[in-house]
């Protein structure tokens, strides 16, 4: 069955609903509008507005309610707009969320899952495009998902929502309209892992490492570079934190070169968290200097040549391989 | 212990292959001496040493390609006790390699080599510091060591037959010059100034110092021409010298580089040393020395590298004026034309005189110009004065 990332999201979402009825879904314009981008449209009507609850303007208060409906046995799934608007509920996501566990000596858990839209490429300017992933990557106690693959968008939510902990999702925006394959079988089980990273192509001269919309980007470049004679392996993070350090040194100490993609910003990206772990894991089995393709820094502009010149691009991360292997 | 390092034989070489060494462990070299003679897409070259020493350990085997700055051999400073056995050798200190960063450069820095490659090459026995590398920046990589441990690895490259070595050399000789004067060009702010100069007093003089004297003993007009232009270079000082790292090194002697064509083709204008100081009989027979040599692909290393300054004289092919393309890193080319008559006003009447049209091309981040013009009068007048020179 050949479906799009946002109809997995939509059926992943519609399982959980269907089949827990402690979960439900809030957020800014999830209701009555369907989803900014489209993805619970129709659950106003089937599920009603107990359960598909459109909230104010106000993230740092729906969050937060989010938090406390986790804390009295509920499974919310709470959708931010966007990774930009997110900010303003840092204060609950990692204050809260990522903390009480902790602070309440293991009494209490915050089953929450939190998805929110990121990334560049829509011109939607500076305010609404920005990758701050690595905010959140950042935070102990939190569990940061990145799917990329349509399987992953249908089978990421089951797991995360199974987490005692607080999960957050990043959908990329430009992925929504990404299709593909999706096994259907009778009984199919879509859910999948949350702790490993993939090897979406297999290669052997060089690795490179990205998540999120960044992956269309990396086989594009992979299979440029195949038609060359150039074989590059592909890795998809998939999990942001806690990072499977183990995957990446595996296959960097294989391919002996790396190319981290990330849309953030280089300063303080994830990718230099990846860079830093393959140094401590990989240093005497690397041949050459890993490399990072990020988004230059700059606000993300509005207009689309600046927009795509700012962002990672297939031919940046061609270019990028052929310095690292010096082809 | 110093290092003998490849020197730069020019702008325009990058690498070398060591053809044969003259000297062996143990010997004692003189400053000056020829050690070694290295093939350069010029010419087979003797490399001179500059200090005194003994020779301890030879790093390099005949054959090898080497870029500009490997060191060749470690010698003991005179009187040097020979390091114990088993202490670093030469080749096991870092740096032995310069990938070729800048033309000129000589001193050894530390040679790249990737973390892999450095574990996989001490499993394999590998000596590094010989191996080239093929890198991101010259880096040597796992492939580069896998290479040259594979058996016979080094000498494949030397038992593949060449098929036509003359043609070869001067493919390569036209890529080496091809390199310098596309530098030149790109990197030099060209301006140039030309002066025709009256010759009859120079022809008279020189017809009756060559009065006389057997054909292979006269002074030839060339002769004359690098002494004045030696002779102005004193006072202009500011053309004769080097443009490098961003300034100018200016060399108290004129080491002039004779543009010499060579019969299949190209050209080398290696150096007569020191022309200011030398008398002209002296000049001639070592201008005639070097210009056999330079055709027989003999020349030695400090020829090929102190160029201070180039004059090239295209009057014999029988044009009137040469605009030079500076030889980086000097910083002024002089040109000569064919000495030829021309009508010339002297002394308020028109007369038929013989003549030159010089012309110096010169370097304006180092000279402007105002001085060049005053370079070229001195010239000028210095070539009125023949019987100074």
């Amino acid at each position: 069955m050949r479906v799009s990332y946002r109809e997995a999201m939509r059926q992943a979402l519609h399982d959980a609903l269907v089949s827990d009825p402690r979960v439900f879904l809030m957020g800014e314009d999830v209701g009555r509008y369907g989803g900014t981008y489209a993805v619970s449209k129709g659950f106003y009507d089937e599920f009603g507005p107990e359960r598909i609850r459109d909230t104010p303007l106000s993230e740092l208060g729906f969050v937060g309610a989010g938090i406390g409906a986790a804390l009295g046995g509920m499974r919310p799934i709470v959708e931010v707009m966007t990774v930009n608007f997110s900010l303003l509920a840092l204060d609950q996501i990692v204050n809260s969320a990522a903390l009480l566990r902790h602070m309440s000596g293991g009494q209490v858990s915050v089953p929450l899952v939190i998805r929110m839209a990121t990334g560049a490429g829509r011109q939607l300017a500076a305010q609404h495009s920005h990758s701050l992933e690595n905010w959140y990557a950042h935070i102990p106690g939190i569990r940061v998902l990145a799917p990329a693959t349509i399987a992953d968008a249908r089978g990421m939510l089951a797991p995360a929502l199974a987490d005692p902990d607080p999960v957050v999702i990043f959908e990329h925006a430009q992925l929504y309209n990404t299709e593909d394959e999706l096994r259907d079988e009778p009984n199919e089980d879509w859910r999948c892992d949350i702790e490993r990273a993939a090897i979406r192509r297999p290669g052997s001269r060089l690795t490179v490492i990205t998540y999120g919309g960044s992956l269309p980007k990396a086989l594009e470049a992979a299979d440029e570079l195949a038609r060359d004679g150039i074989d590059v392996e592909v890795l998809d993070l998939r999990v942001l934190r806690p990072l499977d350090t183990e995957t990446i040194a595996e296959s960097v100490s294989r391919t002996h070169r790396a190319v981290i993609v990330d849309e953030g910003w280089r300063s303080g990206s994830l990718a230099a968290e990846v860079m830093a772990r393959i140094v401590e894991r990989c240093f005497y089995d690397l041949d050459a200097p890993p490399v990072r393709v990020c988004s230059e820094e700059v606000p993300i502009p509005y207009a689309k040549h600046m927009e795509d010149a700012a962002l990672p691009q297939a031919a940046k991360i061609v270019a990028a391989v052929r310095e690292v292997l010096n082809v | 212990m110093f290092d003998f390092t490849l020197p730069s034989l020019g702008a325009d070489m990058d690498e070398g292959k060591l053809i044969e060494w003259k000297v062996k462990p143990g010997d004692t070299v003189r400053k000056g001496q020829v050690v070694a003679i290295v093939d350069t897409s010029k010419a087979a070259v003797d490399v001179e040493i500059w200090q005194d020493g003994v020779v301890h350990e030879l790093l390099v085997e005949p054959g090898e390609r080497i870029p500009v700055g490997t060191v060749l051999a470690t010698l003991l400073e005179p009187g040097e006790k020979p390091p114990p056995e088993g202490a670093a050798s030469a080749g096991e200190r870092a740096g032995k390699l310069t990938p070729a960063a800048a033309p000129g450069a000589s001193e050894a820095a530390r040679q790249r080599i990737s973390p892999a490659a450095r574990r996989r090459a001490e499993a394999l026995g590998v000596d590094i510091a010989r191996l080239m590398g093929s890198g991101p920046g010259g880096a040597v990589t796992l492939a580069d060591v896998e290479a040259a441990a594979q058996p016979g690895a080094s000498k494949s490259a030397e038992t593949v037959p060449v098929a036509h070595p003359e043609a070869d050399r001067n493919a390569e000789m036209r890529r080496a010059i091809a390199a310098a004067m596309s530098r030149s060009k790109r990197e030099i702010p060209h301006y140039y100034l030309v002066e025709t100069i009256p010759m009859a007093r120079a022809q008279r003089w020189l017809a009756q110092v060559n009065e006389g004297r057997p054909i292979t003993g006269r002074l030839l007009m060339a002769v004359l021409q690098l002494k004045a232009v030696a002779a102005a270079l004193a006072q202009y000082p500011e053309m004769n010298g080097f443009f490098r790292d961003g300034r100018f090194e200016s060399v108290p002697a004129a080491h002039i580089g004779v543009a010499i064509s060579l019969r299949q083709g190209g050209l080398i204008a290696p150096a007569l040393h020191d022309v200011g100081s030398k008398p002209l009989d002296q000049l001639m027979r070592e201008l005639a020395d070097l210009v056999k040599r330079t055709r027989a692909g003999s020349l030695r290393s400090s020829e090929m590298s102190d160029p201070t300054i180039t004059v090239t004289n295209l009057g014999e092919q029988g044009v009137e004026s040469v605009m030079g393309v500076i030889y980086p890193p000097q910083v002024a080319l002089v040109g000569f034309g064919r000495i030829m008559e021309r009508p010339w006003v002297e002394d308020g009447t028109l007369v038929v005189t013989p003549t030159v049209v010089a012309s110096l091309a010169a370097d304006h981040r180092v000279s402007d110009g105002h001085r060049g013009a005053l370079f070229l009068a001195e010239l000028r007048e210095c070539l009125q004065r023949p019987e100074e020179l």
